[in-house]
Protein backbone atom coordinates (compact mmCIF):
# COMPACT_ATOMS: atom_id res chain seq x y z
CA UNK A 1 0.00 0.00 0.00
CA UNK A 2 2.88 2.18 0.93
CA UNK A 3 4.34 2.43 -2.24
CA UNK A 4 1.19 3.08 -4.04
CA UNK A 5 0.39 6.33 -1.65
CA UNK A 6 4.38 7.28 -2.13
CA UNK A 7 3.89 7.31 -5.93
CA UNK A 8 0.04 8.68 -6.31
CA UNK A 9 -0.83 11.52 -8.37
CA UNK A 10 -3.32 14.16 -7.79
CA UNK A 11 -5.97 12.73 -9.69
CA UNK A 12 -5.88 9.17 -8.04
CA UNK A 13 -8.43 8.15 -5.61
CA UNK A 14 -7.84 5.35 -3.15
CA UNK A 15 -10.60 3.96 -1.13
CA UNK A 16 -9.49 1.81 1.79
CA UNK A 17 -11.35 -0.64 3.71
CA UNK A 18 -13.76 1.91 4.06
CA UNK A 19 -16.68 0.97 6.28
CA UNK A 20 -20.31 2.32 6.94
CA UNK A 21 -23.35 1.74 9.10
CA UNK A 22 -26.49 3.67 9.14
CA UNK A 23 -28.81 3.70 12.09
CA UNK A 24 -32.52 3.59 10.92
CA UNK A 25 -34.75 3.32 13.84
CA UNK A 26 -33.19 1.26 16.31
CA UNK A 27 -31.63 -0.97 13.93
CA UNK A 28 -28.16 -1.16 12.55
CA UNK A 29 -27.62 -1.37 9.08
CA UNK A 30 -24.66 -1.55 7.44
CA UNK A 31 -24.24 0.11 4.09
CA UNK A 32 -20.92 -0.32 3.33
CA UNK A 33 -18.33 -3.35 4.67
CA UNK A 34 -14.71 -3.17 3.76
CA UNK A 35 -14.65 -1.66 0.62
CA UNK A 36 -11.20 -1.52 -1.18
CA UNK A 37 -10.96 0.61 -4.58
CA UNK A 38 -8.38 2.50 -6.87
CA UNK A 39 -9.18 4.70 -9.55
CA UNK A 40 -5.68 5.83 -11.66
CA UNK A 41 -5.75 9.43 -12.32
CA UNK A 42 -7.94 10.16 -15.43
CA UNK A 43 -9.46 6.38 -15.31
CA UNK A 44 -13.27 6.07 -15.07
CA UNK A 45 -14.59 3.80 -12.69
CA UNK A 46 -17.89 2.67 -13.05
CA UNK A 47 -19.90 1.28 -10.08
CA UNK A 48 -23.19 -0.58 -10.67
CA UNK A 49 -25.35 -2.15 -8.42
CA UNK A 50 -28.85 -2.47 -6.75
CA UNK A 51 -30.75 0.36 -5.49
CA UNK A 52 -29.74 0.19 -1.35
CA UNK A 53 -26.47 -1.74 -2.12
CA UNK A 54 -24.68 1.11 -0.64
CA UNK A 55 -23.20 2.87 -3.98
CA UNK A 56 -24.04 6.10 -3.37
CA UNK A 57 -23.06 6.27 0.07
CA UNK A 58 -19.80 5.23 -1.14
CA UNK A 59 -20.05 8.23 -3.43
CA UNK A 60 -20.94 10.65 -0.95
CA UNK A 61 -17.94 9.43 1.45
CA UNK A 62 -15.86 10.04 -1.05
CA UNK A 63 -17.48 13.97 -1.64
CA UNK A 64 -17.10 14.20 2.07
CA UNK A 65 -21.05 15.07 2.58
CA UNK A 66 -20.66 11.49 5.02
CA UNK A 67 -18.06 9.81 7.06
CA UNK A 68 -16.73 6.33 6.97
CA UNK A 69 -16.89 4.40 10.31
CA UNK A 70 -13.45 3.04 9.35
CA UNK A 71 -11.04 2.99 6.46
CA UNK A 72 -9.49 5.71 4.44
CA UNK A 73 -10.24 7.57 1.43
CA UNK A 74 -7.04 9.26 0.02
CA UNK A 75 -7.35 11.36 -2.86
CA UNK A 76 -3.71 11.96 -4.33
CA UNK A 77 -1.99 11.29 -0.92
CA UNK A 78 -4.32 13.59 1.26
CA UNK A 79 -7.15 11.87 3.22
CA UNK A 80 -10.80 13.41 2.59
CA UNK A 81 -11.80 14.40 5.83
CA UNK A 82 -14.61 16.72 4.57
CA UNK A 83 -16.25 18.12 1.39
CA UNK A 84 -14.05 20.65 -0.81
CA UNK A 85 -13.80 21.90 -4.59
CA UNK A 86 -11.24 19.21 -5.20
CA UNK A 87 -14.13 16.98 -5.90
CA UNK A 88 -16.74 17.65 -8.58
CA UNK A 89 -20.11 16.11 -7.94
CA UNK A 90 -23.21 15.60 -10.48
CA UNK A 91 -26.28 14.05 -8.85
CA UNK A 92 -29.59 12.26 -10.07
CA UNK A 93 -31.41 15.82 -9.63
CA UNK A 94 -29.58 18.69 -11.44
CA UNK A 95 -29.80 20.61 -7.65
CA UNK A 96 -29.01 23.79 -9.65
CA UNK A 97 -30.14 26.75 -7.20
CA UNK A 98 -33.04 27.95 -9.30
CA UNK A 99 -32.87 31.70 -8.53
CA UNK A 100 -29.38 31.72 -10.53
CA UNK A 101 -28.96 31.46 -14.75
CA UNK A 102 -27.27 28.59 -15.87
CA UNK A 103 -24.13 31.19 -16.31
CA UNK A 104 -24.77 32.58 -12.96
CA UNK A 105 -25.16 28.74 -11.29
CA UNK A 106 -21.51 28.10 -12.80
CA UNK A 107 -20.14 31.61 -11.73
CA UNK A 108 -21.37 30.71 -7.93
CA UNK A 109 -19.36 27.67 -7.80
CA UNK A 110 -16.16 29.16 -9.03
CA UNK A 111 -16.52 31.28 -5.92
CA UNK A 112 -17.37 34.69 -7.30
CA UNK A 113 -20.05 37.04 -7.17
CA UNK A 114 -22.64 35.11 -9.53
CA UNK A 115 -23.91 38.17 -11.48
CA UNK A 116 -20.31 38.64 -12.29
CA UNK A 117 -20.50 36.40 -15.18
CA UNK A 118 -18.06 37.46 -17.74
CA UNK A 119 -15.27 34.93 -16.70
CA UNK A 120 -14.16 33.28 -19.41
CA UNK A 121 -13.52 30.54 -17.53
CA UNK A 122 -17.34 30.44 -16.91
CA UNK A 123 -17.99 30.73 -20.44
CA UNK A 124 -15.59 28.49 -21.79
CA UNK A 125 -17.53 25.90 -19.24
CA UNK A 126 -20.62 26.62 -20.56
CA UNK A 127 -19.65 26.46 -24.27
CA UNK A 128 -17.85 22.87 -23.64
CA UNK A 129 -21.17 21.50 -22.08
CA UNK A 130 -22.63 23.03 -25.23
CA UNK A 131 -25.23 25.34 -23.78
CA UNK A 132 -23.59 28.89 -25.15
CA UNK A 133 -27.06 29.68 -26.17
CA UNK A 134 -29.04 28.81 -23.01
CA UNK A 135 -26.47 30.65 -20.47
CA UNK A 136 -29.04 32.87 -19.37
CA UNK A 137 -31.91 30.74 -18.85
CA UNK A 138 -33.39 29.69 -15.62
CA UNK A 139 -32.80 26.21 -14.21
CA UNK A 140 -36.95 26.29 -14.65
CA UNK A 141 -36.73 26.87 -18.53
CA UNK A 142 -34.18 23.86 -19.87
CA UNK A 143 -34.65 20.34 -20.25
CA UNK A 144 -34.05 17.79 -17.88
CA UNK A 145 -30.74 16.70 -20.10
CA UNK A 146 -29.59 20.89 -20.56
CA UNK A 147 -30.04 21.44 -16.66
CA UNK A 148 -27.81 17.94 -15.92
CA UNK A 149 -25.37 19.30 -18.79
CA UNK A 150 -25.36 22.96 -16.57
CA UNK A 151 -25.03 20.77 -13.26
CA UNK A 152 -21.69 19.10 -15.17
CA UNK A 153 -20.65 22.48 -15.95
CA UNK A 154 -21.18 23.87 -12.46
CA UNK A 155 -19.50 20.20 -11.43
CA UNK A 156 -16.83 20.87 -13.46
CA UNK A 157 -15.60 24.78 -13.09
CA UNK A 158 -13.15 24.05 -10.34
CA UNK A 159 -11.09 21.98 -12.04
CA UNK A 160 -11.36 19.20 -9.58
CA UNK A 161 -9.08 16.16 -9.40
CA UNK A 162 -12.17 14.24 -9.58
CA UNK A 163 -15.66 14.16 -11.26
CA UNK A 164 -18.26 12.12 -8.83
CA UNK A 165 -21.44 11.50 -11.10
CA UNK A 166 -24.15 9.51 -8.78
CA UNK A 167 -26.29 8.37 -11.25
CA UNK A 168 -26.56 11.57 -13.06
CA UNK A 169 -28.70 10.38 -16.10
CA UNK A 170 -31.11 8.30 -13.80
CA UNK A 171 -33.67 10.61 -14.52
CA UNK A 172 -33.60 11.05 -18.17
CA UNK A 173 -35.79 9.59 -21.16
CA UNK A 174 -33.71 6.61 -22.88
CA UNK A 175 -32.57 9.10 -26.25
CA UNK A 176 -31.01 11.60 -23.70
CA UNK A 177 -28.96 9.39 -21.74
CA UNK A 178 -27.25 7.93 -24.71
CA UNK A 179 -26.72 11.30 -25.82
CA UNK A 180 -25.27 12.32 -22.46
CA UNK A 181 -22.81 9.02 -22.11
CA UNK A 182 -21.66 10.28 -25.34
CA UNK A 183 -21.20 13.87 -24.09
CA UNK A 184 -19.47 12.91 -21.02
CA UNK A 185 -16.91 11.07 -22.80
CA UNK A 186 -16.63 13.68 -24.87
CA UNK A 187 -16.24 16.25 -21.53
CA UNK A 188 -13.56 13.81 -20.30
CA UNK A 189 -11.31 13.92 -23.50
CA UNK A 190 -11.28 17.61 -22.86
CA UNK A 191 -11.12 17.90 -19.32
CA UNK A 192 -9.12 14.56 -18.31
CA UNK A 193 -10.55 14.00 -15.33
CA UNK A 194 -10.78 11.10 -13.01
CA UNK A 195 -14.21 9.95 -12.87
CA UNK A 196 -16.20 7.94 -10.48
CA UNK A 197 -20.38 7.15 -12.14
CA UNK A 198 -22.66 5.35 -9.89
CA UNK A 199 -25.52 3.91 -11.64
CA UNK A 200 -28.02 0.60 -12.41
CA UNK A 201 -27.56 0.57 -15.54
CA UNK A 202 -25.47 -2.09 -16.78
CA UNK A 203 -24.68 -1.06 -20.01
CA UNK A 204 -24.09 2.59 -18.87
CA UNK A 205 -21.57 1.27 -17.03
CA UNK A 206 -19.83 -0.77 -19.56
CA UNK A 207 -19.77 1.92 -21.95
CA UNK A 208 -18.31 4.56 -19.70
CA UNK A 209 -15.95 2.69 -17.63
CA UNK A 210 -12.50 1.48 -18.02
CA UNK A 211 -13.30 -0.63 -15.20
CA UNK A 212 -16.55 -1.84 -13.58
CA UNK A 213 -16.99 -2.34 -10.12
CA UNK A 214 -19.80 -4.39 -9.54
CA UNK A 215 -21.57 -4.23 -5.54
CA UNK A 216 -23.90 -6.36 -3.75
CA UNK A 217 -26.15 -5.26 -1.18
CA UNK A 218 -26.80 -5.49 2.57
CA UNK A 219 -24.22 -5.53 3.49
CA UNK A 220 -22.57 -3.35 0.75
CA UNK A 221 -19.94 -5.31 -0.63
CA UNK A 222 -17.63 -5.58 -3.95
CA UNK A 223 -19.13 -9.09 -5.89
CA UNK A 224 -16.61 -8.62 -8.91
CA UNK A 225 -14.73 -6.01 -10.75
CA UNK A 226 -14.27 -6.16 -14.48
CA UNK A 227 -12.00 -4.63 -17.00
CA UNK A 228 -13.60 -3.11 -19.31
CA UNK A 229 -10.89 -3.56 -21.99
CA UNK A 230 -13.10 -2.33 -25.23
CA UNK A 231 -11.95 0.50 -27.59
CA UNK A 232 -14.19 4.13 -27.56
CA UNK A 233 -16.08 4.77 -29.18
CA UNK A 234 -17.71 1.42 -28.03
CA UNK A 235 -20.53 0.30 -29.93
CA UNK A 236 -23.09 -1.04 -27.85
CA UNK A 237 -24.41 -4.11 -30.42
CA UNK A 238 -20.06 -5.53 -30.53
CA UNK A 239 -20.05 -9.04 -29.38
CA UNK A 240 -17.60 -8.60 -26.58
CA UNK A 241 -20.15 -5.56 -25.40
CA UNK A 242 -23.04 -7.90 -24.92
CA UNK A 243 -21.03 -10.79 -23.45
CA UNK A 244 -19.81 -8.07 -20.82
CA UNK A 245 -23.34 -7.33 -20.29
CA UNK A 246 -24.62 -10.58 -19.95
CA UNK A 247 -21.99 -11.56 -17.32
CA UNK A 248 -22.93 -8.29 -15.42
CA UNK A 249 -26.39 -8.95 -15.41
CA UNK A 250 -25.82 -13.03 -14.38
CA UNK A 251 -24.32 -11.33 -10.82
CA UNK A 252 -28.02 -9.82 -10.00
CA UNK A 253 -30.06 -12.44 -11.92
CA UNK A 254 -30.05 -15.71 -13.49
CA UNK A 255 -29.95 -16.30 -16.98
CA UNK A 256 -33.37 -17.63 -17.49
CA UNK A 257 -34.43 -14.65 -15.96
CA UNK A 258 -33.15 -12.43 -18.75
CA UNK A 259 -35.73 -10.61 -20.29
CA UNK A 260 -35.32 -10.46 -24.03
CA UNK A 261 -36.16 -7.10 -24.82
CA UNK A 262 -32.68 -6.32 -23.02
CA UNK A 263 -30.74 -8.26 -25.43
CA UNK A 264 -31.17 -6.17 -27.85
CA UNK B 1 -72.98 35.25 -14.44
CA UNK B 2 -76.23 35.53 -16.73
CA UNK B 3 -75.96 38.57 -17.06
CA UNK B 4 -72.07 38.67 -18.37
CA UNK B 5 -72.71 35.97 -20.80
CA UNK B 6 -75.86 37.80 -22.48
CA UNK B 7 -73.62 40.90 -22.58
CA UNK B 8 -70.62 38.33 -24.42
CA UNK B 9 -73.30 37.04 -26.51
CA UNK B 10 -74.17 40.36 -27.94
CA UNK B 11 -70.58 41.60 -28.46
CA UNK B 12 -69.84 38.73 -30.34
CA UNK B 13 -73.12 38.89 -32.48
CA UNK B 14 -71.80 42.53 -32.69
CA UNK B 15 -67.92 42.47 -33.28
CA UNK B 16 -68.11 39.54 -35.90
CA UNK B 17 -70.69 41.08 -38.47
CA UNK B 18 -67.92 43.85 -38.90
CA UNK B 19 -64.31 42.49 -38.40
CA UNK B 20 -62.29 40.47 -40.35
CA UNK B 21 -58.72 38.86 -40.59
CA UNK B 22 -56.70 40.78 -38.04
CA UNK B 23 -58.95 43.37 -36.98
CA UNK B 24 -61.45 40.28 -35.53
CA UNK B 25 -58.21 38.39 -33.84
CA UNK B 26 -57.85 41.49 -32.23
CA UNK B 27 -61.25 41.83 -30.86
CA UNK B 28 -61.13 38.22 -30.14
CA UNK B 29 -58.84 39.11 -27.90
CA UNK B 30 -60.18 41.93 -26.63
CA UNK B 31 -63.53 40.27 -25.84
CA UNK B 32 -62.00 37.13 -24.24
CA UNK B 33 -60.06 39.99 -21.84
CA UNK B 34 -63.45 41.56 -21.22
CA UNK B 35 -65.19 38.22 -20.61
CA UNK B 36 -62.47 37.08 -17.82
CA UNK B 37 -62.86 41.54 -16.13
CA UNK B 38 -66.66 40.64 -15.74
CA UNK B 39 -66.12 37.58 -14.62
CA UNK B 40 -63.60 38.82 -12.12
CA UNK B 41 -65.73 41.78 -11.26
CA UNK B 42 -69.26 39.45 -11.30
CA UNK B 43 -69.92 38.95 -7.22
CA UNK B 44 -69.06 42.47 -6.37
CA UNK B 45 -71.42 43.27 -9.38
CA UNK B 46 -73.91 40.68 -7.54
CA UNK B 47 -73.69 42.16 -4.68
CA UNK B 48 -74.13 45.93 -6.29
CA UNK B 49 -77.56 44.66 -7.82
CA UNK B 50 -78.75 43.14 -4.26
CA UNK B 51 -77.92 46.11 -2.07
CA UNK B 52 -80.02 48.71 -4.89
CA UNK B 53 -82.59 46.07 -4.76
CA UNK B 54 -83.02 46.26 -1.42
CA UNK B 55 -83.11 49.83 -1.11
CA UNK B 56 -85.48 50.14 -4.15
CA UNK B 57 -88.16 47.96 -1.72
CA UNK B 58 -87.39 49.86 1.09
CA UNK B 59 -86.48 46.43 2.76
CA UNK B 60 -83.76 48.44 5.01
CA UNK B 61 -84.31 52.17 6.48
CA UNK B 62 -82.02 54.44 4.58
CA UNK B 63 -80.68 55.66 7.74
CA UNK B 64 -79.17 52.21 8.52
CA UNK B 65 -78.45 51.57 5.05
CA UNK B 66 -78.44 54.05 2.12
CA UNK B 67 -78.52 53.34 -1.74
CA UNK B 68 -75.59 53.03 -3.59
CA UNK B 69 -76.51 56.26 -5.45
CA UNK B 70 -76.76 57.75 -2.04
CA UNK B 71 -72.85 56.22 -0.92
CA UNK B 72 -71.83 56.99 -4.44
CA UNK B 73 -72.83 60.78 -4.31
CA UNK B 74 -71.39 60.88 -0.92
CA UNK B 75 -68.09 59.41 -2.05
CA UNK B 76 -67.92 62.17 -4.92
CA UNK B 77 -68.50 64.66 -2.48
CA UNK B 78 -65.82 63.57 -0.56
CA UNK B 79 -63.52 63.16 -3.70
CA UNK B 80 -64.46 66.74 -4.81
CA UNK B 81 -63.69 68.53 -1.56
CA UNK B 82 -60.31 66.33 -1.45
CA UNK B 83 -61.42 65.22 1.98
CA UNK B 84 -60.93 61.48 1.24
CA UNK B 85 -57.94 61.96 -0.77
CA UNK B 86 -56.13 63.66 2.53
CA UNK B 87 -57.45 60.99 4.81
CA UNK B 88 -56.12 58.07 2.83
CA UNK B 89 -52.90 59.84 2.35
CA UNK B 90 -52.85 60.20 5.99
CA UNK B 91 -53.62 56.21 6.44
CA UNK B 92 -51.34 55.52 4.00
CA UNK B 93 -48.20 56.93 4.76
CA UNK B 94 -48.92 55.68 8.38
CA UNK B 95 -49.27 52.28 7.08
CA UNK B 96 -46.20 52.51 5.06
CA UNK B 97 -44.12 53.77 7.68
CA UNK B 98 -45.26 51.40 10.14
CA UNK B 99 -44.81 48.63 7.68
CA UNK B 100 -41.28 49.46 6.67
CA UNK B 101 -40.16 49.58 10.35
CA UNK B 102 -42.06 45.94 10.76
CA UNK B 103 -40.54 44.73 7.87
CA UNK B 104 -37.25 46.14 8.44
CA UNK B 105 -37.18 44.78 11.81
CA UNK B 106 -38.81 41.65 10.97
CA UNK B 107 -36.94 40.24 8.64
CA UNK B 108 -33.41 40.73 10.09
CA UNK B 109 -34.65 39.03 13.19
CA UNK B 110 -36.80 36.38 11.34
CA UNK B 111 -33.44 35.72 8.80
CA UNK B 112 -30.80 35.45 12.78
CA UNK B 113 -33.95 33.43 14.25
CA UNK B 114 -33.79 31.02 11.46
CA UNK B 115 -30.25 30.43 10.93
CA UNK B 116 -29.42 30.18 14.79
CA UNK B 117 -31.06 27.64 16.77
CA UNK B 118 -29.48 29.53 19.80
CA UNK B 119 -31.25 32.73 18.90
CA UNK B 120 -34.55 30.55 18.41
CA UNK B 121 -34.45 29.58 21.67
CA UNK B 122 -33.32 32.93 23.65
CA UNK B 123 -36.65 34.50 21.58
CA UNK B 124 -39.20 31.98 21.14
CA UNK B 125 -40.91 32.24 23.75
CA UNK B 126 -41.08 35.71 24.10
CA UNK B 127 -42.40 35.93 20.15
CA UNK B 128 -44.90 33.11 20.87
CA UNK B 129 -46.46 34.89 23.99
CA UNK B 130 -47.04 38.31 22.16
CA UNK B 131 -48.05 36.77 19.41
CA UNK B 132 -51.73 36.01 20.08
CA UNK B 133 -52.31 39.27 21.38
CA UNK B 134 -54.48 41.20 18.90
CA UNK B 135 -52.97 44.87 17.80
CA UNK B 136 -55.82 46.08 18.82
CA UNK B 137 -55.78 45.17 22.30
CA UNK B 138 -52.74 47.56 22.97
CA UNK B 139 -54.33 50.47 21.62
CA UNK B 140 -55.04 51.58 25.45
CA UNK B 141 -51.57 50.84 26.33
CA UNK B 142 -50.24 52.89 23.11
CA UNK B 143 -52.33 55.75 24.35
CA UNK B 144 -51.32 55.67 27.91
CA UNK B 145 -47.69 55.85 26.75
CA UNK B 146 -47.96 57.63 23.43
CA UNK B 147 -50.87 59.96 23.41
CA UNK B 148 -52.66 59.71 20.64
CA UNK B 149 -50.60 61.27 18.54
CA UNK B 150 -48.95 59.44 15.17
CA UNK B 151 -46.61 57.29 17.31
CA UNK B 152 -49.43 55.30 18.90
CA UNK B 153 -50.76 54.58 15.90
CA UNK B 154 -47.30 53.84 14.18
CA UNK B 155 -47.03 51.45 17.67
CA UNK B 156 -49.99 49.76 16.97
CA UNK B 157 -49.23 49.28 12.62
CA UNK B 158 -46.03 48.07 13.78
CA UNK B 159 -47.45 45.41 15.86
CA UNK B 160 -50.13 43.96 13.39
CA UNK B 161 -47.26 43.45 10.59
CA UNK B 162 -44.15 42.79 12.64
CA UNK B 163 -45.39 39.28 13.67
CA UNK B 164 -46.87 37.58 10.64
CA UNK B 165 -43.41 38.78 8.66
CA UNK B 166 -40.86 37.47 11.55
CA UNK B 167 -42.79 34.06 11.79
CA UNK B 168 -43.21 33.28 8.22
CA UNK B 169 -39.81 34.71 7.37
CA UNK B 170 -38.26 31.80 10.45
CA UNK B 171 -39.85 29.58 8.78
CA UNK B 172 -38.98 30.26 5.11
CA UNK B 173 -35.35 30.30 6.06
CA UNK B 174 -35.59 26.98 7.88
CA UNK B 175 -37.53 25.79 4.54
CA UNK B 176 -34.12 25.65 2.60
CA UNK B 177 -33.19 22.49 0.89
CA UNK B 178 -31.06 19.95 2.09
CA UNK B 179 -29.92 19.39 -1.64
CA UNK B 180 -29.04 22.93 -2.08
CA UNK B 181 -27.23 23.01 1.61
CA UNK B 182 -25.15 20.02 -0.06
CA UNK B 183 -23.96 21.48 -3.14
CA UNK B 184 -23.15 24.84 -0.88
CA UNK B 185 -20.75 22.32 1.31
CA UNK B 186 -19.33 20.81 -1.79
CA UNK B 187 -18.51 24.03 -3.35
CA UNK B 188 -16.80 25.12 0.00
CA UNK B 189 -19.11 28.10 0.03
CA UNK B 190 -18.64 30.89 3.08
CA UNK B 191 -21.01 30.95 5.20
CA UNK B 192 -21.78 35.02 4.41
CA UNK B 193 -22.22 33.83 0.67
CA UNK B 194 -23.91 30.88 1.56
CA UNK B 195 -26.26 32.99 3.48
CA UNK B 196 -26.24 35.71 1.10
CA UNK B 197 -26.79 33.35 -2.19
CA UNK B 198 -28.30 30.46 -1.09
CA UNK B 199 -30.67 30.66 1.93
CA UNK B 200 -32.18 34.31 1.25
CA UNK B 201 -33.16 34.34 -2.30
CA UNK B 202 -34.59 30.65 -1.63
CA UNK B 203 -37.03 32.62 1.20
CA UNK B 204 -37.28 35.19 -1.35
CA UNK B 205 -40.72 33.81 -2.46
CA UNK B 206 -42.04 33.22 1.37
CA UNK B 207 -40.51 36.46 1.97
CA UNK B 208 -42.16 38.61 -0.55
CA UNK B 209 -45.42 36.79 0.74
CA UNK B 210 -45.05 37.42 4.17
CA UNK B 211 -44.53 41.04 3.21
CA UNK B 212 -48.00 40.98 1.25
CA UNK B 213 -49.89 39.23 4.87
CA UNK B 214 -48.13 41.71 7.02
CA UNK B 215 -49.23 45.12 4.88
CA UNK B 216 -52.49 43.95 4.16
CA UNK B 217 -52.76 43.40 8.30
CA UNK B 218 -51.21 46.52 8.59
CA UNK B 219 -54.18 48.29 7.25
CA UNK B 220 -56.76 46.78 8.98
CA UNK B 221 -54.69 47.96 12.00
CA UNK B 222 -54.31 51.77 11.24
CA UNK B 223 -58.00 52.03 10.54
CA UNK B 224 -58.60 50.21 14.24
CA UNK B 225 -56.30 52.43 15.30
CA UNK B 226 -57.86 55.41 13.68
CA UNK B 227 -61.26 54.69 14.59
CA UNK B 228 -59.86 54.94 18.64
CA UNK B 229 -57.57 57.63 18.38
CA UNK B 230 -57.02 60.14 15.85
CA UNK B 231 -58.53 63.27 14.45
CA UNK B 232 -57.71 61.88 10.80
CA UNK B 233 -57.35 59.11 8.47
CA UNK B 234 -60.03 56.88 6.99
CA UNK B 235 -60.75 54.92 10.25
CA UNK B 236 -61.64 58.59 11.65
CA UNK B 237 -63.40 59.85 9.04
CA UNK B 238 -65.79 57.13 9.43
CA UNK B 239 -66.03 57.27 12.87
CA UNK B 240 -66.91 61.01 12.58
CA UNK B 241 -69.26 60.37 9.89
CA UNK B 242 -71.53 57.86 12.84
CA UNK B 243 -71.27 60.58 15.04
CA UNK B 244 -72.68 62.69 12.48
CA UNK B 245 -75.11 59.89 11.77
CA UNK B 246 -74.14 59.91 8.30
CA UNK B 247 -73.84 56.26 7.03
CA UNK B 248 -73.30 57.32 3.20
CA UNK B 249 -70.06 58.54 4.12
CA UNK B 250 -69.69 55.93 6.62
CA UNK B 251 -69.74 53.28 3.96
CA UNK B 252 -68.03 55.27 0.80
CA UNK B 253 -65.00 55.19 3.97
CA UNK B 254 -65.81 51.33 3.87
CA UNK B 255 -65.32 50.93 0.19
CA UNK B 256 -62.92 52.92 0.29
CA UNK B 257 -60.19 50.84 2.63
CA UNK B 258 -61.56 47.65 0.86
CA UNK B 259 -60.22 49.46 -2.68
CA UNK B 260 -57.09 50.39 -1.21
CA UNK B 261 -56.00 47.41 0.43
CA UNK B 262 -56.67 45.52 -2.90
CA UNK B 263 -54.83 47.86 -5.04
CA UNK B 264 -52.09 47.49 -2.28
CA UNK B 265 -52.24 43.63 -2.57
CA UNK B 266 -51.73 44.52 -6.43
CA UNK B 267 -48.83 46.54 -6.22
CA UNK B 268 -47.23 43.89 -4.20
CA UNK B 269 -48.01 40.88 -6.48
CA UNK B 270 -46.56 42.71 -9.09
CA UNK B 271 -43.38 43.21 -7.17
CA UNK B 272 -43.15 39.47 -6.09
CA UNK B 273 -43.53 38.66 -9.56
CA UNK B 274 -40.64 40.74 -10.72
CA UNK B 275 -38.07 39.80 -7.56
CA UNK B 276 -38.93 36.15 -7.73
CA UNK B 277 -39.50 35.87 -11.89
CA UNK B 278 -37.35 32.53 -11.04
CA UNK B 279 -39.98 30.61 -9.83
CA UNK B 280 -42.65 28.68 -11.72
CA UNK B 281 -45.71 29.41 -8.98
CA UNK B 282 -48.61 27.06 -9.37
CA UNK B 283 -51.54 28.95 -10.98
CA UNK B 284 -54.12 26.75 -10.22
CA UNK B 285 -56.16 24.61 -12.43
Amino acid sequence: MSSVRGGARAGDLSIESVHKTFTIGRRAVSALCDITLQVEEGGFLSIVGASGCGKSTLLRIVAGLERADRGTVLLGSQPIRGPGRDRGMVFQDHRLFPWLTVEQNVAFALGGDPSRVSSAVVQQRVELVGLAAFRGAYPHQLSGGMAQRAAIARALVNRPRVLLLDEPFGALDALTRIQMQQEILRIREVERTTMVLVTHDIEEAIFLGDRVVVMSSSPGTIRRTLEVDLPRPRSRSRHEFMRLRRSIYAEFFTEGDEPFAYAI
Amino acid sequence: MLSSTIVTRWLQAFGSSRAEGNASKRAHFALAAGRRALHYASLPIAALCLWQLTSVLDLVPAVAMPSPAQVARAFLELVRTGELLRHVAMSLARVLEGTAAAAALGIGLGIGVGLSRRLERATDLMLELLRPIPPIAWIPLAILWFGIGELSKLFIIFLGAFFPIVMNVISGIRQTEHKFVEVARILEVPRARFIRHVIVPGALPVIMSSLRLGLGIAWMCVVAAELIAASSGVGYLIMDARQLSRPDVVLAGMITIGVVGKAMDVALKRLERRVVEWKVIYQGE
